[in-house]
Parts: C-alpha cells; structure tokens; sequence
C-alpha cells in the first residue's frame, strides 16, 4: 500500500495486508500522535488495511506557542 | 470499533474517555464539549461579541466552526505574520473557511501594522522567532478586539497546548506564570486620572477539554481544509519537544495529559495566585497605553513597545549612513 506521510511530504510503501497498529508500529509512529486516513474518512487502530489502499498518516501535534 | 452513542461504525477512538465514536456521535461528542467548558468556567454568554483568532491550523478553524454552528456571534481575527509561503496558505485557509462559512473575518498584517515580519523581528531582536511572535500576537490580538469593541477574545489552545505549557512551567518551577495559567484570563480596567479604561479584553480558551488529535479529526470530518503543514520557525521548539514527550505518556497510559492539567487548575493553581501583598503597581504603558509595571524611575514603557523600539533601533543602526560628498581641494 501507498502511505503518505507529512511534513516533509513524503510517500513511502509498506505491504499489505495489515491493521492500522502494525503499520505504525513499522514505521515507529506513536499513534496517539496522528490520524490514519483513507479516502477522506478516519481509520481507528483495529481497521485492516488492503495491499491496494492509499492511506495518509498525518502528525496533530503542532509546535509553537499557539494560534 | 463500535461507536460509544449508536453501536455503528466507529471512525475514531477517544482512549482517555475509552470509547469509540462514529462521525455523527464524534461531532457531538466536540460541540458538547465546548458547551461544557463555555459553562464551567463561565467564558461567554449569547449575547457577546466574539472574537476568535484564527491561524488557518486545524484548531482555531475547528473551534470557530463549532461556535458558527452553536450560533454565536462570533468574527474571525487572522495576523499575517509575514512568514513566507506559510503565511500566505494560512490566510488563505482562513479566507476560505470565511467563505464557505458565510463567517465574519477580520485580516491585519504585522508588517502593516508595525514595520516588521516575524523573521525580520526575530534578526533584529535577536530573539527565538516564537518568542517575538508571540508576544506580536497576544498584543495584537488585544488590541483588534478592544478597537473593534469585542467582549471576548478566544484562542483555539487546547488540551495538549496547556498541559505543554504547564509542563514547561513546572520543570523551570515559574511560580508566576503557574499562577496565571488558566482557561479564562478576566479584563483589566485601569483607572488612572480622567476614569477608567479597558485595557486588556477578558480572555478564554473554549478547547481545554479538547485534545489536539480530536480537534484534527473534528476539522478533517468537518471537512475544513486547514493547512497541515507546519510553521516553518518551529525547528527546536521546546514545546514541541514537550508535547512529544507528553504524548508518549498519554499513549502509554490514556489520560494522563488531562489528569495532570484538570488535577493542576484544580488543587494546586490556587496555590500559585499571586497574594494581594505581591501585586506590583500597575499603570499605562507612556507608548500605547497598554497595562504594565509601574517603574521608579522614567516613563513606563510595555514589552511589546520596547521591543517595537528595539527593532525599529537595530534597523536604523544597521543603514549605511547617508553619504557625504567630501569637497573638492
Ligand atoms: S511556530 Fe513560532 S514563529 Fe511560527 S507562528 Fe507559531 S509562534 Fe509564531
Ligand atoms: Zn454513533
Ligand atoms: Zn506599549
């Protein structure tokens, strides 16, 4: 599968099939640091992820001090 | 995972409240929060005039899209704060979100307003770009609000923001600011001479409930499109690095980062309050007009006016001195 990974934008293959944990427990992702998303919805840990899926795994934590 | 409300579907987990949650239910879920926090806390009521201070990032527009929705009357304040293309995609998210929202928008920029951008401020003060930048905007975000006669000026901080913040507090042990952090910061009358005057607008943070994961899911659900990319000034970012820190926390054990925020305002911020002994005098800033300390010796100048005139200093300085053509012998 195609997973997009953000800042730097950047798109890196991982075969599938596997759940949402496993994938970012491969790319050492702590998970309650992003979203896993595909075709525009949300994808909870426990959600299986297809050989032909395209996901994003966006980062929510943002620095500075504030808006 | 089944939503927590109806058993469908769900599209996201909220560990700390160990549910899952389909859109719908989720969305609610947010919304109610917020109402919650307004009322805990006394924030604001229906008949204020707010104004929220937007960055284009998924907080401010995910927390202004539940107050539209909620029906208040709420306006939208972005800063341009003159950072390259970053700030460029954020106004331009704001002036999206407008649009499509049918919201109010106010748009300022520093340059404008002032005479520098954040990077130029930041050479020229010879300060961290964060710090210079926040204290333009917490000026500024002040100012638009008492010039436009707005009530209450909201920012979208959330849960991670402040239990960062708190964190960074503790470790340095800044008794002062531990004593000032909370979700609501009252108005500052000052009443000098010819009667009193306005000089700070009541301050609140609606999101303190709210995780930073939640707010990016409400915006992404919501369909918002808010600029994911980061500050391109961040780089070492101390809060940051706290956040991560704090994360791996939460993620090891499920509300850990509201435990120690609630658990702070609750048992140990009173402890922190400035007793009345300490209260330093205050007076207007000789500059602007703006509250700050009163001083023994020559006129009171504020932060943000001294660093103002510090800049505008270093400039001059630092412009090649105006030729003289020397006279021929
Ligand atoms: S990251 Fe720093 S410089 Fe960038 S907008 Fe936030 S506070 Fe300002
Ligand atoms: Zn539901
Ligand atoms: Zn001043």
């Amino acid at each position: 599968m195609r997973v997009r990974l953000r800042n730097p934008d950047r798109t890196v293959e991982v075969s599938g099939p596997r759940d949402v944990s496993m994938l970012l427990q491969e790319l050492q992702i702590v998970p309650e640091a992003v979203l896993v998303i595909r075709n525009a919805t949300l994808l909870t840990r426990d959600e299986t992820l297809n050989e032909d899926d395209e996901v994003e795994v966006r980062p929510v934590l943002s620095g500075g001090s504030g808006p | 995972m089944k939503c927590k409300v109806c058993r469908q579907h769900a599209v996201i987990d909220v560990r700390r409240h160990n549910a899952g949650f389909c859109r719908t239910h989720f969305l609610d879920h947010i919304s109610n929060q917020v109402v919650r926090t307004i009322k805990e806390f006394k924030m604001f009521g229906p008949d204020d005039r707010l104004l929220v201070a937007v960055s284009g990032g998924k907080d401010s527009l995910a927390l202004w899209d539940v107050l539209v929705d909620l029906g208040y009357d709420v306006t939208g304040f972005y800063l341009d704060l003159g950072i390259g293309g970053y700030s460029t995609r954020s106004k331009d998210a704001c002036i999206r979100y407008a649009d499509g929202k049918g919201a109010k928008l106010i748009v300022r920029n520093l340059r404008d307003e002032h005479g520098y951008t954040v990077p130029e401020l930041s050479k020229l003060a010879r300060r961290a770009p964060c710090s210079g930048c926040g204290l333009n905007k917490r000026y500024e975000f002040n100012r638009a609000a008492l010039e436009e006669g707005f009530d209450i000026l909201i920012t979208g901080h959330n849960l991670d923001d402040e239990v960062a913040t708190l964190f960074g507090n503790v470790l340095h042990w800044n008794t002062d600011m531990l004593g000032r952090q909370a979700p609501v910061l009252q108005e500052r009358i000052l009443t000098a001479g010819h009667g009193a005057q306005k000089v700070m607008v009541k301050k609140v943070k609606p999101l303190v409930k709210i995780a930073e994961r939640e707010t990016a899911a409400y915006a992404l659900l919501k369909g918002i499109d808010y600029v994911v990319e980061e500050c391109p000034m961040v780089e070492g970012n101390t809060q940051h690095k706290y956040k991560e820190a704090l994360t791996l926390l939460e993620e090891a054990s499920p509300g850990t980062k509201s435990q120690m925020y609630f658990g702070f305002l609750k048992k140990a911020a009173p402890r922190f309050a400035a007793a009345p002994e300490d209260d330093v005098e205050l007076t207007a800033c000789a500059g602007c007009g703006a509250v700050t300390i009163e001083v023994e010796t020559g006129e009171p100048m504020c932060s943000f006016c001294k660093m103002k005139a510090l800049a505008h200093r270093r400039r001059a300085d630092s412009l090649p001195a105006p030729s003289i053509r020397k006279p021929r012998t």
